[in-house]
């Protein structure tokens, strides 16, 4: 077991660097960026509840917000932009 | 309205804004603390009463299984109205060239896979599935679940089209076979919480075997099973829409790998 300042440290830690790609993904303008930004974004909220101990939401974060979410956007993108 | 006065107009709405979320903030409870009585009553409730370790499972199939009924056709729906909206009859896909998005254009110059992203999306195909499964399969005693296991299942489906081999995705991937599981998942969900009434309990009541110690796989009664048909359900919903998202980039592929 970690102790509990180490614990509040890290919580703290990944509360900040998801407020950081937050912003990150709202200052991304271009558009097959901004799905890899989100990507990123999902993977960090995925340690965020992990570092808050749950686990169930984690692995829903990692499939849906790192995984589904970004394929999808970008596929849709694909779909939407035409030949140049 | 001049923009000194909409700055003017935002300043006054942002302060009251920030007062109030503030003043909000002050009531809340303190960091960790959970006043109400739900948690620690269904915490205390849970095993016991299902033999499932996993109590987000539990919650999630049965105290709250009408809740995950009503997320699971929502997904459904979603793919149905994707195949609606974007499967295309054979012969209607060809007079549309001039308007085909880029992705779609028949010539158009797609680089070859490199060598080590086909060699490891390729090693990653077994773990992943494997993932998926266990998973899926898993939601009485871990922190897991269908909706989880399936997404991971579908993905590593991906990999195999990540690797360049397009003949092997849609021949893991047929679509007939696809369309059948996704409405056996989400029909299988609705005719175990029918079984229920049909046995005069309460819908999606848990009436089969809990299985004689908490903990294991066999433990649980309806919980393992929804879960699993969830599983099922999403994994085949996610191939779904994916698939019909590279219907035609697939089809060019698989023409140029045939004819190569």
């Amino acid at each position: 077991m970690t102790s509990p300042a180490v614990m509040a440290t890290l919580q703290v830690v990944v509360l900040v660097l998801v407020a950081a790609g937050a912003v990150l993904v709202v200052r991304t303008r271009e558009r097959v960026r901004l799905v890899i930004a989100l990507s990123v974004y999902g993977m960090l909220l995925a340690i965020l509840f992990f570092v808050f101990q749950a686990p169930d939401v984690t692995l829903s974060e990692l499939a849906v917000g790192a995984i589904a979410l970004p394929l999808i956007l970008l596929l849709a993108i694909a779909k939407v932009r035409k030949p140049e | 309205m001049t923009p000194k006065l909409r700055l003017w107009l935002f300043a006054i709405a942002a302060a009251g804004l920030v007062a109030c979320y503030l003043w909000a903030f002050g009531g809340l409870p303190g960091f960790g603390n959970y006043p109400g009585p739900y948690g620690p009553e269904i915490l205390k409730r849970a095993i016991p009463e299902t033999n499932a370790t996993g109590v987000v499972s539990a919650i999630n199939f049965d105290y709250r299984g009408f809740d995950t009924i009503g997320e699971e056709f929502i997904l459904f729906a979603a793919a149905a109205g994707m195949s609606v909206v974007l499967r295309r009859l054979r012969g209607e896909r060809e007079q549309q060239q001039d308007r085909s998005p880029a992705d779609e254009v028949m010539n158009r110059n797609v680089p070859p896979t490199s060598s080590p992203l086909r060699v490891a999306t390729l090693v990653l195909v077994g773990p992943t599935a494997l993932l998926g499964w266990w998973l899926a399969t898993h939601a009485q005693t871990n922190p897991s679940g269908g909706f989880q296991g399936g997404v991971i299942l579908a993905s590593a489906l991906m990999l195999v089209y990540l690797s360049g081999e397009s003949i092997a995705f849609r021949r893991f991937s047929p679509v007939d076979l696809l369309d059948a599981a996704e409405a056996m998942g989400a029909g299988g969900f609705a005719a175990v919480g029918l079984a229920a009434i049909v046995q005069g309990l309460p819908f999606l009541d848990n009436y089969l075997p809990l299985g004689s110690s908490p903990g294991t796989v066999t433990s649980s009664g309806t919980i393992a099973l929804i879960s699993f048909l969830v599983g099922i359900e999403v994994a085949a919903a996610f191939i779904l829409i994916v698939g019909e998202l590279l219907e035609q980039t697939l089809l060019r592929q698989v023409r140029r790998e045939g004819k190569s």
